[in-house]
């Protein structure tokens, strides 16, 4: 689904990703820890083409496409939603009309009260466009919008940080539905069977790993300084960070 | 006559007249139609008025002072709402410049007791060049409602020089919403409402948009006369290039009144001037008198969010602009809207 191949990233001059190998196989969530300024939000803004990320070397493809120099829109349009760590206000814009907009240029008609029902967003259908929203209310508007694109790729950038922890498992289901993972035994096909024909994949950022108590990671990386320097069993990687820190995913090189 | 080379639903008129109390329609200096449809309404032609109404001339240079200056007027509406009256639809006026080089007209709005009225004013130009002076005296007598809706749409060579006042008594509303999207190649006007009555309020809105070789200096300036008299001013122009002054006055002569000034605007050309005036004035002890001025382009990090949504970054940065005119909150003709979408598409080719 998406490979990243030895990318190598500027911000405002200076190297921030030192060159990263990091493979979203089809049908896979891919976990990715770090500690604050190692790079998580650099790379994740740089996959989606965002200005200001400069690459200087390497490549990023999804679905098969070398996309490193496509514009935002289109990488949007071929399926890739991003949940923004911090999305910006954009004034006079109803959540309303951002919904149906990610909708409609994934070439789908949603009912937005519906989906808000979803994450409890019904009453910020009409509010301007993150204005004044708490911090958790911007993490569900912002799945409300990718659950309205609903995009093979998610990318999350911290999608439980401020998130009670109701909503928490309110998002987790939210993000599973879109994924096509909360599927239930069906006649005449096992769960094993339904989940190798899973197609949607997810890259998450977490520091927590709360989200994961809802949702089955199935790879985990570890970025520190700009360098992945870890990767394996998601879980095994978040107790190891829980127990004994940083220090010992450094190790793992 | 005709009219048909100007699309006057753009600016606010309906034809025929189907939802309207009644209309008034000049062109150059000739009145084309004076109608009306709703008992308690009255419409005439101001120099008709003058002749027939015994307190007319009271009205006349009552509330701005005489500028002989200006010569004289060749018409101009006059409408009065009698007490109590309050139509359900809008009464509409509609100035056009056809072939004269210059217009002149004096229109008054008597508003009276407890009465309310909604007024649209489209004001255009056939020709490119020309001249329009439009002197304006609204009266809203106590309790009264005067929701007043401009709509301009100006050939490109054309000078409007309005003088505008307002007079409000207690507890009277003067509502003002202004819309400029054809931009005029000189465009002056610092309209001045007075609150003389206790808790008389104004609500005064405007949108425009200039384009290069425009020069537009628009304002709006309340005098807070009296106790509990509000008043609220809210300007938003985005600029293609030309020049946009958008000035701001509220002084406050009473303690305690409250008064809310809010001048944002959107350059989108390095061509372009804008420049934001916002006045407070204090007289008074007490008072709570704010402003807010911003000047600036568009984030890039917003143009992004919506692409990372889909949209192309002209698709982006037109519904950027469509929001910061923010004109759902103005109830503005269907045909504006459209054409105000336009004017925003333009937006595409200035960044
Ligand atoms: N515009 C910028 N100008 C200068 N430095 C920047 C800019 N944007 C990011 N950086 C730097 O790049 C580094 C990586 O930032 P990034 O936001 O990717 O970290 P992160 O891993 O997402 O951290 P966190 O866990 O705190 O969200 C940080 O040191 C940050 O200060
Ligand atoms: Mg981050």
């Amino acid at each position: 689904m998406l490979k990243i191949e030895g990318l190598k990233v500027n911000v405002e001059g200076k190297e921030i990703l030192h060159g990263i190998d990091l493979e979203v196989p089809e049908g896979k969530v891919v976990t990715l820890m770090g500690p604050n300024g190692s790079g998580k939000t650099t790379l994740i803004m740089t996959i989606m083409g965002f200005s200001g990320y400069e690459v200087t070397s390497g490549r990023i493809i999804f679905k098969g496409r070398d996309i490193t120099h496509l514009p935002v829109h289109e990488r949007a349009k071929m399926g890739i939603g991003l949940a923004f760590q911090r999305p910006p206000v954009i004034r006079g814009v109803k959540t309303r009309q951002i919904v149906e907009i990610a909708a409609s240029v994934r070439g789908k008609e949603v009912d937005p009260y519906e989906l808000a029902q979803e994450v409890n967003m019904e009453e910020f259908l009409d509010r301007e466009v993150n204005l004044g929203f708490s911090g958790g209310e911007m993490k569900r508007s912002e799945i409300l919008q990718l659950m309205a694109m609903d995009p093979d790729l998610l990318l999350l950038d911290e999608p439980e940080s401020g998130v009670d922890l109701e909503s928490i498992g309110l998002l987790g289901r939210a993000i599973n539905k879109i994924l096509g993972r909360n599927i239930e035994p069906v006649e005449g096909k096992s769960i094993k069977e339904l989940k190798a024909a899973r197609k949607k994949s997810a890259l998450i950022i977490t520091h927590t790993g709360h989200i994961l108590n809802y949702i089955d990671a199935d790879i985990g990386y570890v970025l520190i300084k700009g360098r992945i320097v870890c990767s394996g069993n998601p879980l095994e990687i978040l107790r190891t960070i829980e127990k004994y820190g940083y220090k010992e995913c450094e190790r793992c090189l | 006559m005709s009219v048909k080379k100007i699309e006057l639903e753009k600016i606010g008129i309906d034809q025929e007249e189907k939802e309207r109390a009644g209309s008034y329609m000049q062109v150059d200096s000739g009145v084309l139609r004076c109608t009306v449809k709703q008992e308690g309404v009255e419409i005439y032609p101001t120099r008709e008025a003058l002749e027939t109404l015994s307190d007319a001339k009271n009205y006349l240079w009552n509330a701005l002072e005489k500028d002989d200056s200006l010569g004289d007027f060749s018409n101009g509406y006059f409408i009065v709402v009698r007490k109590g009256v309050k139509p359900l639809f809008p009464v509409q006026a509609c100035l056009l410049i056809e072939e004269e080089e210059k217009q002149h007209v004096h229109n008054i709005i008597v508003v009276e007791e407890d009465a309310e009225l909604n007024v649209i004013t489209g004001c255009a130009s056939v020709p490119q060049r020309g001249k329009h002076i439009g002197i304006s005296e609204f009266y809203v007598k106590k309790g009264g409602k005067l929701h007043f809706t401009m709509i301009h749409m100006w050939g490109r060579e054309v000078e409007v020089l309005p003088k505008t006042a307002v007079v409000v008594e207690e507890g009277g509303v003067f509502i003002s919403d202004y819309i400029c999207l054809h931009p005029a190649a000189k465009i002056k006007a610092y309209p001045t409402v007075y609150l003389n009555g206790r808790g008389a309020t104004a609500r005064l809105q405007s949108i425009t948009v200039s384009t290069p070789g425009s020069y537009i200096d628009l304002g709006n300036r309340v005098y807070l006369k009296e106790a509990e008299t509000r008043a609220e001013i809210i300007s938003r122009s985005v600029c293609f290039g030309g020049t946009i002054i958008a000035r701001g006055h509220l002084i406050g002569e009473y303690p305690g009144v409250k008064a809310h000034l809010e001048c944002k605007g959107l350059l989108l050309s390095d061509k372009g001037v804008m420049h934001a005036i916002p006045e407070l004035e204090g007289r008074a002890k007490d008072l709570e008198m704010s402003h807010e001025a911003a000047v600036g382009k568009i984030a890039k990090e917003e143009i992004e969010y919506l692409m990372a949504r889909g949209l192309s970054e002209d698709e982006a940065v037109a519904t950027i602009v469509r929001g910061f005119l923010n004109v759902d909150i103005i109830g503005i003709p269907e045909a504006l809207k459209r054409e105000l979408d336009k004017i925003i598409e333009m937006s595409d080719s200035a960044m």
